[in-house]
């Protein structure tokens, strides 16, 4: 029977169609995906199962019923309800308290204690154990998806969905996930698990409904179905595979030492310490691969090297030159290009044009620059030139950055900062949220430069990339390198296990294969 | 003899503060900020006074001011909530409006004498206990109303389902809006509710500890209890030390004044604010310290299909 069925639904935000006549049908006790890319509207259409957002056309049946939702409320009193990427949770509340909001309670008094009891008992039966007492600022990202999870099985929810719930968590803890999500739809729920990842797709769903570009391609049996099928539908086109393995340089290759990191240490926003002795070496010609749960010291390992943020104590070195007192455009002129986590607060200028963004870092110099004023002529040659080089889709280059679609986003930054022929690249996260041939053509790009000799410092939350293009790889986990291995050949096991910063002893796992194995190689029996 | 005196006068003064910060407590757990205390505590000063100079009843003047401040906070509320307008600005023109209007329709009412206000009402029993007894039970009933009301909001904002709804809206609206609540109805009610305190915060100078009504009698009182907040960390038990504190600064400066000293009573007049700005800079070091920060949607519009 169906427990969820969307027909024909569209959803348009100004004049971006997100969801084009939609159909969607999810049964009792099935783990069904919605696979898709990025932008292709897999979270726009949950939402608008959620009552989230209102569909422009279209219905939503629950167990054949049509229902209209005005609000996640309606859609949480038929049992629907959803663990969004960004977790709806509030900080500075418990546990107990973030599952009793909005849930109809008798009397004014709170009381949390019978609602501690039977989190802890859902908790135990479910296998997501975590402290209902415990305020959410205190939980690792994956206790607050435990909690996320918790909350909707709390409130009697028969229909989960799921946003990329995987994108946070190591693959331990991924494998965990993906068990428990087996055994709540054995139990006669309904799982719907949105995803762009095929492996895990694969281990998960029973059915799989593909989405590009706002449209319904088809559903599949999971049984009849293969990766090299799945991709097909999702891309629209065959991939050209996975850009993995290159030649990559080998190990302790004799290039110069571009970036140097020693003892160095760091504090996060909010004042705790986010870096904690961190040594690096990025050799010309190579990319080291940063892994690690997001919110381990990335982004302020990124922020230091690139002058934004202070070190508290040791040093960076960038083509033998000290520079961990040095402004970011002393950086930038010694020959760094950053790609930063979010690129329209730190990288680009959304409301500025194409050609303005790309000028940022070079405008001060001949023949951009005459004295005080710009030379147009040139800017827009400049401009024209980069945007055809790195194929920048755009209307023109006087557009708005911010009218560009994430991938071209990405595109143009690279292109502003690829251009000055840099010593040491620092990218952050760069092909995420970007589009399946977008994220081609940035490999292609960070791989270029590579052979170019530049040193690279790739820092991504996505093992498969990191495995796919990085030399070497090392893992930070509260601030320190836990280990740094050869890519080729890494046990993804035992990155994991460093990932959730286990196996401090370090070498002396090294290599063995994991029974916990990370989703990548895991079989799923069905 | 004069330090009770002084303690109990700082009461006095404090009772129109508290009010009006327990009332900003409320609208900045809610995650909006209004800068408009001193317009809204102005209309319902001048509306409490105007209302009991017509009816000789103080009480009705207490329910005027109330409504007064309310319907100025209903302003705030629709455009900084349903309109998306700044609430900054918002705020400021509130208080520019409420200054201007009430200069406006006061003005015949300027240097009348009060028909009735509340006056000092010893509780029986309570009363006569030794220092305590004239501190705080020879007081006013709003002072009294006050009292009451310090730990009922702060049982309201921990221990209730209501209260929580609160702290969560502040903290975080995507949440409490996917949770199935509506994040505009409670914005709305805290905000009016934030409001109705303010006026009656207005009331407690007009018709309690200054009796009549002039141009501007707030006097600045409205942005004290705005940077209390702060030093209150959005707690109403707090907020009732930092706004006796504050009673007590302006109890001695007029006292000293009284006294006839030598210092000039422009910078006596000043003290009151010094001090405000050498607690929100010691609250503020201790926040940091302590990590409590402020709603953490304080300022922040929520509109569901917003996407970035």
């Amino acid at each position: 029977m169906n427990a969820v069925e969307l027909t024909s639904v569209t959803k348009r935000f100004g004049s971006v169609v997100a969801n084009d006549n939609v159909t969607f049908a999810a049964q009792v006790g099935e783990v069904h995906a919605l696979l898709g890319e990025n932008g292709a509207g897999k979270s726009t259409l949950m939402s608008v199962l959620a009552g989230l957002y209102r569909p422009d056309a279209g219905t939503i049946a629950v167990n054949g019923a049509v229902q209209h939702f005005r609000s996640p409320r309606d859609a949480i009193a038929q049992g629907i309800g959803m663990v969004y990427q960004h977790f709806m949770l509030v900080d500075s509340l418990t546990v107990a308290e973030n599952a009793m909001l909005g849930q109809a309670g008798h009397g004014v008094r709170l009381h949390t204690a019978p609602v501690e009891r039977e989190l802890a008992e859902l908790g135990q039966r479910y296998g997501l154990a975590v402290d209902p007492r415990a305020r959410i600022w205190q939980l690792s990202v994956g206790e607050q998806q435990r909690v996320e999870i918790l909350r909707l099985l709390y409130r009697g929810a028969k229909v989960l969905v799921f946003d990329e719930p995987t994108a946070v968590l190591t693959p331990q803890e991924a494998a965990g996930l993906i068990g428990t999500l087996r055994d709540m739809a054995a139990d006669g729920l309904c799982i719907i698990f949105i995803s762009h990842k095929l492996d895990e797709v694969l281990a998960v769903a029973d059915r799989i409904t593909v989405l590009r570009h706002g449209r319904t391609v088809t559903t599949v049996e999971r049984r009849a179905t293969n990766r090299h099928e799945l991709a097909r539908l999702m891309v629209g086109r065959e991939l050209m595979g996975v850009v993995a393995d290159q030649p990559q340089a080998v190990a302790g290759d004799a290039g110069v030492v571009n970036l140097e990191v020693r003892g160095l240490s760091a504090e996060g926003d909010k004042g705790v310490r986010a870096l904690q002795g961190v040594e690096l070496q990025v050799r010309s010609g190579e990319i080291l691969g940063i892994a690690g749960v997001a919110g381990n010291g990335q982004r302020e390992l990124a922020e230091v090297i690139t002058g934004l943020r202070r070190a508290t104590s040791g040093e960076v070195r960038i083509g033998g030159q000290d520079t961990t007192r040095c402004s970011p455009r002393e950086i930038v002129a010694a020959g760094v290009a950053h790609i930063p986590e979010d690129r329209n607060g730190t990288g680009l200028i959304p409301s500025l044009d194409l050609q303005d963004n790309l000028i940022l870092k070079h405008y001060r110099q001949q023949p951009l620059a005459r004295g005080l004023f710009l030379n147009g002529a040139a800017i827009g040659n400049f401009a024209d030139r980069l945007l055809s080089k790195y194929n920048v889709a755009a209307p023109s280059r006087a557009a708005k950055a911010r009218l560009l679609s994430g991938g071209n986003q990405q595109k143009l930054l690279l292109a502003r900062e690829l251009s000055g022929q840099p010593r040491l690249i620092v990218a952050v996260h760069p092909t995420r949220g970007v589009d399946v041939g977008a994220t081609e053509a940035i490999h292609h790009l960070l791989l270029a430069q590579r052979s170019r000799g530049a040193a690279v410092l790739l820092i991504s939350e996505d093992l498969d990339e990191l495995l796919a293009l990085s030399d070497r790889i090392a893992v930070l986990y509260e601030g320190k390198v836990m280990d740094t291995v050869p890519a080729r050949g890494a046990d993804v096991g035992y990155l994991g296990l460093l990932m959730a910063g286990g196996a401090q002893s370090g070498a002396a796992d090294h290599g063995r294969p994991m029974d916990t194995g990370g989703i990548i190689n895991q079989d799923v029996a069905h | 003899m004069l330090v009770i005196s002084v303690l109990a006068a700082a009461i006095g003064a404090g009772t129109a503060i508290l009010f009006a910060c327990l009332g900003e407590i409320l609208c900045e757990r809610a995650g909006i900020l209004n800068l408009g205390v001193e317009g809204m505590m102005l209309s319902g000063a001048l509306a409490g006074f105007a209302t009991t100079y017509g009816t000789g009843n103080p009480w009705l003047g207490a329910l005027a001011a109330l409504a007064a401040g309310g319907l100025l906070s209903l302003i705030h509320a629709l455009l900084t909530i349903s309109l998306n307008a700044n609430q900054v600005v918002s705020g400021l023109a509130l208080t520019l409006f409420g200054g201007g209007l009430t200069a406006f329709l006061g003005q015949p009412l300027v240097g009348l004498p009060a028909p009735a206000s509340f006056g000092k009402l010893p509780i029986p029993g309570l009363a006569a206990i030794p220092v305590l007894g004239p501190i705080l039970f020879r007081q006013d009933a709003l002072t009294y109303l006050s009292y009451a009301l310090v730990p009922l909001l702060w049982y309201w904002i921990y221990r209730t389902r209501p209260g929580l709804y609160l702290r969560a809206v502040g903290e975080s609206p995507a949440t409490v809006d996917a949770m199935g609540l509506s994040v505009q109805r409670l914005r709305y009610i805290y905000v009016v509710l934030g409001g109705m305190l303010a006026g009656l915060g207005g009331a407690a100078i007009s018709l309690a500890s200054n009796p009549g009504w002039t141009e501007n009698m707030t006097a600045g009182r409205g942005w004290i209890a705005i940077a209390l907040v702060i030093f209150a960390t959005w707690n109403p038990t707090r907020a009732a030390v930092g706004a006796y504190l504050f009673g007590g600064v302006e109890a001695l400066q007029f006292r000293l004044q009284g006294a006839g000293t030598s210092i000039s009573p422009f910078f006596l007049n000043m003290l009151p604010y010094l001090f405000t700005i050498i607690v929100l800079v010691l609250a503020t070091r201790e926040t940091v310290r302590r990590r409590i920060a402020a709603p953490a949607a304080l300022g922040l519009p929520y509109f569901r299909e917003e996407r970035s």
